[in-house]
């Protein structure tokens, strides 16, 4: 018995790769980056844009991928905390900085980091903060958070 | 001893945390598993007069229904007072009534709302002091007839109350009658919630032997396997626990719910692997949350500031099933007073169901909520007195000679110093008492607060630790400790590089815990971790080290005596040009002439807590922690006070650690835990509608602390040593949080003028309190 039930196969650009998956029209970016291709960085953590921890790059631009449907990121360039290869510096300055206790908010706020030294590489003190506030870390004081991200911008100065 | 104590090393696990690598419950592959979800109830309080399961088996992929009619054991750690699934009843909102178990997650998730449940609604209470009043609802017909799991848990007939403790010290009328001045304050704190940005999450599977293996985000595998057994009578030797990493703890995580509900989901589906994933409402309203608590505290002292007496009373709201409730009010009772020596005590401390969410230990068990009642009242009688707050504070500071609450005698080994805690406050806070104007409408104040806390734990908790060699001489540490994010992994490696005198990085940490594999550790839970952990790792590095001196001795031809490990080599001191690597004899030792000497060596320490007991349940004396940590808190504020909003510009900790072992990842925690208190002492509550239903469950409507709202964090330490302690290390992980609240609401009192007495300090409850009228 050959089933469709409103499944498509579709083709996503992620991490510099075409990837084919099978999605519903309802399915999010977020589940099928977790499910189909074993994207696990991106975290569930309320399913609803409130807490920026499944946050992943859209075209240069972070995005909470809870609230991106997988058929709209077709045609578009998708990053996810995989695709940085450990050799951004956010991660490096992350490390350096101790930017995270138990790690799981960590990825949403490395994209968010990251897209925010390629887009505003002279970002002002109040644009950080407001790029930084889409996300919640409950274990920081984000103090090691934005001394991760200052390294960052002086090494881009 | 080696180079590895008292330096800032990185996190073990850093770079798999920086790339997305670490792995948490629900990261694992679940190809080949059902999914679970649960159908919650929508009432605080109500019958289940039938539930309809026809339509949920309608839809396609749905293998099992479940509910509390299937399941006839209750569950409890202290009390086993709660239903795996609601039965006949139900007692907050947010309770598990059914599970459905399906193919996929969309067809659970219709199925579960396909669910028809007929209630019929109760009254409901929802504050402890209403709760106790003559007529109110019972939560529970006759909670003194439900199991008991421990002696000291003293549920009471025809009432809502789980367990009460008493504290008599001293005479308390004596103490009230020698005083020139006494205040009396109450206090109300909402419960709210961990929020751990992982949702809770548990996998489970039953082989057809009967191996159960569930795999959880837990601060508490080793109990997962006591507690599932004793439920489901399954031998404990039969469950297997795995637990990866933990994204986020604080207490939550500690208590035993989605692991039972997990295995009964699979036992339903003939032993299946079963993931069951909860949404961020379910965390929020079905698993526990934080304790509510109300209070009355009276205190009095002499005319020269001295405390003379104290009466506190204490309910504690535990929510609709005990849970660790009773242990809290303990703990509470244990060190109701704050770090200040009071010889005349009397303090009953009551631990109260109510229909809110039950609640469990949250970052500080209890003392972030009672320190908040004590710090406000000595702020008030200091104001009354006319005395500094801060010297007040030092006046009347507990010190070596003094007594606890339980009347334990206190020593410079169990009790840190408070004095130099706050004598390094005063400058660090830049503290002079004063409220600054800063424009016509705009002040500047600041609040102080001590905190002390003991780790209650049982008295025979144990820890474990395992070395092994890699064939380069590298070391792997095995603990039972679950890495949730205080870093505790890596400073166990610290001590055990320091111990071996071996480069840090030449110790691998494991970080997932599988209980068939780790050692147990009771819990990873009350900032325990260094002390109990720490002593097991010490010992297996002891032992370890025996073993490389014997092969050593055999190998060079002297005594063991003689032999030093050091710098990743072994050597006989007569001799130290003539080195071994560790490489070459971990794994035992082949001679130049071909022989083998020696063994593998494999290392192994175990620790139990000793000398620990119960409290006498009428005058509460009693040995219930090995020692005190103790600090000093400042928050400044910068006020509005037409608008009633604020800002906070500083927090401030001095606490005594004992050791400062990892300088950095020490601060950050501090920093943590103060952060979470500004957090939720400024925004965080519960909020229930009239009809008891949890009206802030999405992190929308309940709000946490963004960036850009943090204030300027100072943190400096006092180093006490703590005798029987490795390196003399105390417990600090949660204590950033105690005093946090209590500096924070002081800091308000002092700049707007108003007596703040509840939480959280929202700029509407500052406006209320003015009057609620614009000026």
């Amino acid at each position: 018995m050959i089933l469709n039930e409103g499944r498509v196969i579709v083709e996503l650009m992620v991490n510099h790769e075409s990837r084919t998956v099978t999605v519903r029209p309802s399915d999010v970016l977020l589940d099928v980056l977790r499910g189909q291709l074993g994207l696990t960085g991106a975290k569930p953590g309320c399913k609803n844009g409130d807490c920026g921890v499944c946050t992943v790059i859209f075209d240069g631009w972070p995005v909470k991928s809870c609230l991106v449907l997988a058929v709209e990121a077709v045609g578009h360039q998708i990053l996810t905390v995989e695709g940085l290869g450990g050799v951004a510096p956010v991660q490096k300055a992350f490390v350096d900085s101790g930017a995270f206790q138990c790690g799981y908010c960590t990825s949403g706020f490395l994209m968010v980091c990251h897209a925010l030294s390629l887009n505003k590489p002279r970002a002002e003190e109040y644009e950080i903060e407001e790029w930084l506030q889409s996300n919640l870390c409950r274990c920081t004081s984000y103090k090691e958070i934005r001394e991760a991200l200052k390294t960052v911008f002086q090494s881009l100065s | 001893m080696g180079t590895a104590a008292g330096r800032s090393v990185k996190r073990k696990e850093a770079w798999d945390k920086a790339t997305g690598n670490a792995k948490y419950t629900d990261d694992l592959p679940s190809l080949g598993h059902l999914t679970a979800r649960l159908l919650t109830s929508p009432h605080a309080h109500a019958k289940i007069k039938n539930i309809n399961k026809v339509a949920a088996f309608g839809v396609k992929g749905v293998k099992a229904v479940i509910t509390g009619l299937d399941i006839t054991a209750l569950c409890g750690v202290l009390l086993q007072d709660r239903p795996h699934l609601a039965k006949d009843v139900v007692r907050y909102a947010g309770e598990p009534v059914a599970i459905v178990v399906a193919a996929d997650e969309p067809a659970a998730i219709s199925a579960a709302g396909l669910i028809e449940v007929e209630y019929e609604p109760l009254a409901h209470v929802l504050t402890p002091r209403a709760a106790l009043k003559p007529g109110a609802p019972l939560l529970h017909d006759n909670p003194e007839r439900y199991k008991r799991m421990v002696e000291d848990i003293y549920p009471q007939p025809k009432s809502n109350i789980a367990s009460q403790y008493r504290i008599r010290k001293g005479h308390a009328d004596t103490g009230f009658a020698l005083s020139h001045m006494i205040v009396e304050e109450n206090f109300y704190l909402p419960p709210s919630d961990h929020l751990a940005m992982e949702v809770r999450a548990a996998r489970a599977e039953i082989s057809a032997d009967g191996m159960v293996t569930i795999t959880t985000a837990s601060q508490s595998p080793y109990s997962v396997i006591k507690q599932l057994s004793q439920s489901f009578s399954v031998p404990e030797g039969n469950i297997r626990v795995k637990v990866p990493f933990v994204g986020g703890g604080f207490g939550g995580k500690a208590p035993v719910l989605l692991e039972h509900l997990a295995y009964i989901a699979s036992s339903k589906v003939g032993g299946r692997p079963v993931r069951l994933v909860i949404t961020r409402e379910q965390d929020m309203a079905a698993a526990p949350c934080r304790m509510g608590l109300e209070a009355s505290v009276k205190l009095g002292c002499d005319d020269t500031g001295r405390l003379k007496a104290a009466e506190l009373r204490f309910w504690l709201d535990c929510g609709a099933y005990a849970d660790i409730g009773p242990y809290m009010a303990k703990s509470l009772a244990s060190n109701c007073t704050g770090p200040y020596r009071v010889d005349n005590l009397y303090c009953d401390s009551l631990c109260v169901y109510t229909n809110h969410t039950y609640a469990t230990s949250y970052r500080g068990f209890s003392h972030a909520e009672f320190t908040f009642c004590i710090e406000r009242t000595m702020d008030e009688l200091a104001k009354r007195l006319n005395i500094d707050p801060l010297k007040f504070r030092l006046i009347n500071a507990v010190s070596p000679g003094d007594s606890s609450p339980t009347q334990v005698s206190l020593n410079p080994s169990n009790l840190g110093d408070l004095k130099a805690c706050l004598k390094k406050l005063k400058p660090l806070s830049g503290w002079n008492g004063a409220v600054v104007p800063v424009d016509e409408h705009t002040v500047r104040a600041k609040g102080v607060s001590c905190l002390w806390k003991s780790a209650d734990l049982p008295a025979n908790a144990i820890s474990g630790a395992m070395i092994t060699f890699n064939p380069d001489g590298s070391l792997n540490l095995n603990t039972g400790v679950v890495e949730m994010g205080s870093g505790s992994k890596t400073q166990l490696a610290q001590i055990l590089a320091d111990k071996l005198d071996v480069d840090i990085n030449q110790i691998h940490v494991k970080m997932s815990v599988d209980t068939r594999v780790n050692p147990e550790h009771h819990k990873t839970v009350a900032s325990m971790t260094g002390y109990m952990a720490g002593n097991a790792v010490l010992r297996a590095a002891e032992d370890i080290l025996a073993q490389l001196k014997t092969t050593g001795a055999e190998a060079l031809g002297c005594s063991s005596d003689d032999i030093i490990v050091k710098g990743g080599a072994v050597y006989s001191l007569r001799n130290p040009l003539n080195k071994i690597r560790l490489k070459d004899i971990a794994s035992g030792y082949k001679a130049p002439d071909g022989s083998s000497i020696g063994e593998p060596a494999l290392g192994r320490g175990g620790f139990m807590l000793k000398g620990l007991s119960t409290l006498d349940p009428k005058t509460g004396k009693g040995q219930t922690a090995p020692a005190w940590t103790v600090g000093a808190q400042a928050v400044e504020v910068e006020y509005d006070t037409i608008e009633h909003t604020y800002r906070i510009i500083s927090a401030s900790t001095v606490i005594d650690v004992g050791m400062v072992m990892n300088p950095e990842a020490m601060r950050q925690i501090i920093r943590g835990g103060m952060a979470m208190g500004i957090s939720m002492a400024s925004r965080e509550a519960y909020s229930y509608d009239q009809n008891g239903l949890l009206t802030t469950p999405t992190l929308r409507t309940y709000k946490l602390m963004h960036i850009g709202q943090e204030p300027d964090y100072r943190v400096e330490f006092v180093e006490t040593p703590q005798e029987g302690s490795p390196y003399g290390i105390r417990s600090m992980s949660e204590h950033g949080i105690i005093g946090i609240p209590a500096a924070l609401a002081n800091a308000l009192s002092n700049a707007s003028g108003f007596s703040l007495n509840t939480l959280p300090l929202t700029p509407e409850s500052l406006w209320k309190k003015s009057g609620g009228v614009s000026s």
